[in-house]
């Protein structure tokens, strides 16, 4: 008894170890950030908002423009690399797999964007102007990129921090989004009347 | 020798500027609001750092609103609202009680109470030892016994 009592620290160093290998290998993997945080919105309607669009400065976008489809809400700017990695994706998305996507040009120069737009191509249905952050804010975004899923009623239903990738479609947002065209359907179904 | 000084000086007056910016305050009691926010809330980008400590943009913007609300007449209780309403109650150094947090806030009694159970635990073991040391120790009535026992030897083998 005595000698196994010595063993106890080493188990104990062990267990944490293995703890700690683990915890490196699911964030290796992508099951795990520590860096992620639940958005604050999750479940709750867009915040109000009146931007101007960056295709047509003078119309402002609210967010009764973004309402009726289950769509992405992507966060970018012309500064920010990982942008710059996951937009031929996002092109993929729109092009391929019709996926609505809306972009929010963050602390951005417009002059900059549309450059980008036109060199990259556009994936965005139309993009909103937020120069100064404050939607940024207001959506609780902590750095570009950003993607948040609305519902057809435009509720946040998931935001994903860092780049878009196949990965990141098929494992986060394929499930999420096949599971909100069920709750879409069976909305529909309800109110026939107003379809 | 003088150059690299003077050039190691030059970089720490840049680091301390990074985190300096210039806000007017109308009165010394919004200064002080100011600064037990920024102490208190955390950045939502580098999460170890409050909002004083960070450069990152996000934390910028966050000051700028913060120094907004501020001069807006927002109440303590009203910005902390608007911070938690955007970035969760992450963004508290001091979150609220609740199911969530609630191991948070019991963690370091907890972690004393088992503190306490091991030196308890510890001390025990000790003095039931010392107890047994000296049970171990022979009474008179023994000791006499045994030197009566060893003689009775020594005698048996000095007859051999």
């Amino acid at each position: 008894m005595t000698r196994f009592k010595l063993f106890i620290p080493l188990i104990i160093f062990m267990l944490v170890g293995a703890f700690f290998y683990s915890t490196m290998g699911r964030i290796s993997e992508g099951d795990y950030d520590p860096q992620a945080l639940p958005s604050a919105l999750l479940n709750k309607p867009l915040p109000h908002f009146a931007l101007p669009k960056l295709e047509n400065d003078q119309h402002l976008v609210q967010p009764k423009d973004l309402l009726g489809e289950i769509a992405l809400i992507n966060v970018w700017a012309t500064w920010c690399p990982s942008c710059h990695i996951e937009h031929p994706y996002l092109n993929h998305l729109a092009k391929k797999l019709d996926v609505v996507i809306y972009g929010v040009n963050y602390k951005d120069e417009n002059k900059e964007a549309l450059r980008w737009l036109k060199n990259k191509g556009n994936p965005y249905r139309f993009n909103i102007v937020d120069a100064q952050g404050k939607l940024g804010l207001d959506l609780g975004v902590t750095g570009a990129p950003e993607t948040y899923v609305i519902d057809h009623r435009g509720f946040v239903r998931m935001r994903h921090q860092g780049p878009m990738s196949g990965a990141v479609w098929t494992q986060k947002f394929l499930p999420l989004i096949e599971r909100l065209q069920q709750e879409q359907a069976a909305h529909s179904q309800q109110e026939p009347s107003k379809g | 020798m003088r150059l690299i000084l003077a050039l190691s000086l030059l970089l720490l007056s840049l680091m301390a500027a990074a985190v300096i910016e210039t806000y007017q305050f109308d009165n010394e009691v919004l200064r002080k609001r100011y600064q037990h926010f920024t102490e208190e809330l955390r950045c939502p980008k580098c999460q170890n750092q409050n909002l004083s400590g960070s450069n990152s943009p996000i934390a910028q913007d966050l000051r700028r609103e913060l120094h907004r609300l501020l001069h807006e007449g927002y109440s303590d209780q009203e910005i902390t609202h608007y911070m938690v309403e955007r970035y969760g109650e992450f963004v508290l150094y001091r979150p609220p009680v609740n199911k969530q947090t609630l191991i948070l806030w019991l963690a370091p009694a907890l972690f004393l109470l088992l503190a306490v159970i091991a030196v308890v635990i510890v001390i025990r073991k000790q003095m039931a030892a010392k107890l047994n040391d000296e049970s171990e120790q022979l009474s008179g009535l023994e000791q006499e016994k045994l030197t009566e026992l060893l003689n009775d030897r020594a005698k048996g083998r000095d007859h051999e």
